[in-house]
C-alpha cells in the first residue's frame, strides 16, 4: 500500500547515531493529515485519496471550498493533495494521517517547489563558468557561443539564461532517520527541495 | 519553541567542561576494536574551537615523536567519554595556529591565573 503525508519543511540541523556520526537531516514537521475525499474508479476512473494539511483562517475560503470541506464533515485545511492508491476502501473520510505510518530507516522521495531564483544568468542557472573579471577582460558573466554558424539558428534545448527555480522537484531514495508522531515530526536525511516554511509531499519511495 | 531547537537541545551535551583555546586538555575518546571498546586518551592543547550549538567542533594539538598531530572533534560527539582540562593557558589569540610553525620553548603556553 502506497503511503504519503503532507508536511511543512522546518528546516535543517544534524543528529549524531548511537556510533558517534554526525548525519544531516531536514526537519520536517509532517501532519497531521485528515482524508477528505475518497476518489473511486467508478465515479472519477481512477483511485486516490485526497487529504488536508495546514491551517487557514476561516475567511479565506471561498464558500464551494468551505462546502467540499462540510460535505466531508471535516476541520477546513489549507492544502488539499491527492495520493493515488490501490485500495481506496482501506481508508475513512476524516481519517488522521500522522507522522507514525513512516518508520525510522525507511526510504521515502520528497516532492516540494524549489526555491525560487527569478530570471537568472547562465551561471547560476546551469554552472557556466565564468571570464576573468580584470586585466582588460570585458568578457565577465556572458553564456558563451550559441553554437556553430553552420545551422544558422540556435538549437533548442540551448542552455541560456531565464527563470531559475520555483518548480515541482522530487528527490528520491532519502533515508527516514527520526520518527516522533507525537511532535508531528520527521527527521529525513538529506536535503529536500523548497525553502523553510515550504510544503512537501512524502511518499514511500518508488526505488524501495 | 520550535522543532529544530527542540531536537538540538535533546543532542546537546551538558557534561562539557568549560575549556577555551590555549587549555591543555585531555580529551578521552570512546575507540571501538572489532567487538571491544575501549577508552584512548588524546592530549594537547586546544587551538580552535569554532562553530555554535551542535554544530561546534573543538581541535586538539599535540606533538608526538617530533610530529604535529591535531585531532577534531564535535564538541557534544557520544564518542567522547569526558574532557579533562589540565592547564589553563593565558592566550591572545581565539585560534592558535601561529603554533604550528612554532616548537621546543617557543611553542610554550604561559599558565593563566585562575581567581578565586
Amino acid at each position: 500500500m502506497p503511503k504519503g503525508i503532507l508536511g511543512k519543511k522546518v528546516g535543517m540541523t544534524q543528529i549524531f547515531t548511537d556510533t558517534g556520526l554526525a548525519i544531516p537531516i531536514t526537519v520536517i514537521e509532517a501532519g497531521p493529515c485528515i482524508v477528505v475525499q475518497k476518489k473511486t474508479p467508478d465515479t472519477d476512473g481512477y483511485s486516490a485519496i485526497q487529504i488536508g494539511f495546514g491551517e487557514k483562517r476561516e475567511q479565506l475560503f471561498t464558500k464551494p471550498m468551505k462546502g467540499h470541506f462540510n460535505k466531508a464533515g471535516v476541520q477546513l485545511r489549507r492544502f488539499l493533495r491527492e495520493l493515488r492508491v490501490e485500495d481506496v476502501n482501506s481508508y475513512q473520510v476524516g481519517q488522521e494521517i500522522k507522522a507514525d505510518i513512516f518508520a525510522e530507516g525507511e526510504k521515502v522521495d520528497v516532492v516540494g517547489t524549489s526555491k525560487g531564483h527569478g530570471f537568472s544568468g547562465a551561471i547560476k542557472r546551469h554552472g557556466f563558468h565564468r571570464g576573468p573579471m580584470a586585466h582588460g577582460s570585458k568578457y565577465h558573466r556572458r553564456p558563451g557561443s550559441l553554437g556553430a554558424k553552420g545551422p544558422a539558428r540556435v538549437y533548442k534545448g540551448r542552455k541560456l539564461p531565464g527563470h531559475f527555480g520555483a518548480e515541482r522537484k522530487t528527490v528520491q531514495n532519502l533515508d527516514i532517520a527520526k520518527v516522533d508522531a507525537e511532535r508531528n515530526m520527521l527527521a529525513i536525511k538529506g536535503a529536500v527541495p523548497g525553502p523553510k516554511g515550504g510544503l512537501v509531499l512524502i511518499t514511500l519511495s518508488t526505488k524501495a | 519553541m520550535n522543532l529544530i531547537d527542540m531536537i538540538e537541545q535533546e543532542q546537546t551535551r551538558k557534561d562539557i567542561v568549560d575549556f577555551g583555546p590555549g587549555d591543555t586538555v585531555r580529551v578521552h575518546v570512546k575507540v571501538v576494536e572489532g567487538t571491544r571498546e575501549r577508552i584512548q586518551v588524546f592530549e594537547g592543547v586546544v587551538i580552535r574551537r569554532r562553530g555554535s550549538g551542535l554544530n561546534e567542533t573543538f581541535t586538539v594539538r599535540r606533538v608526538s615523536y617530533g610530529v604535529g598531530v591535531e585531532r577534531t572533534f564535535p564538541t557534544h560527539t557520544p564518542k567522547i567519554e569526558r574532557i579533562e582540562v589540565m592547564r589553563r593557558g593565558r592566550v591572545r589569540r581565539a585560534k592558535l595556529y601561529y603554533l604550528r610553525k612554532l616548537h621546543g620553548k617557543a611553542a610554550r603556553i604561559p599558565d593563566r591565573l585562575i581567581k578565586r
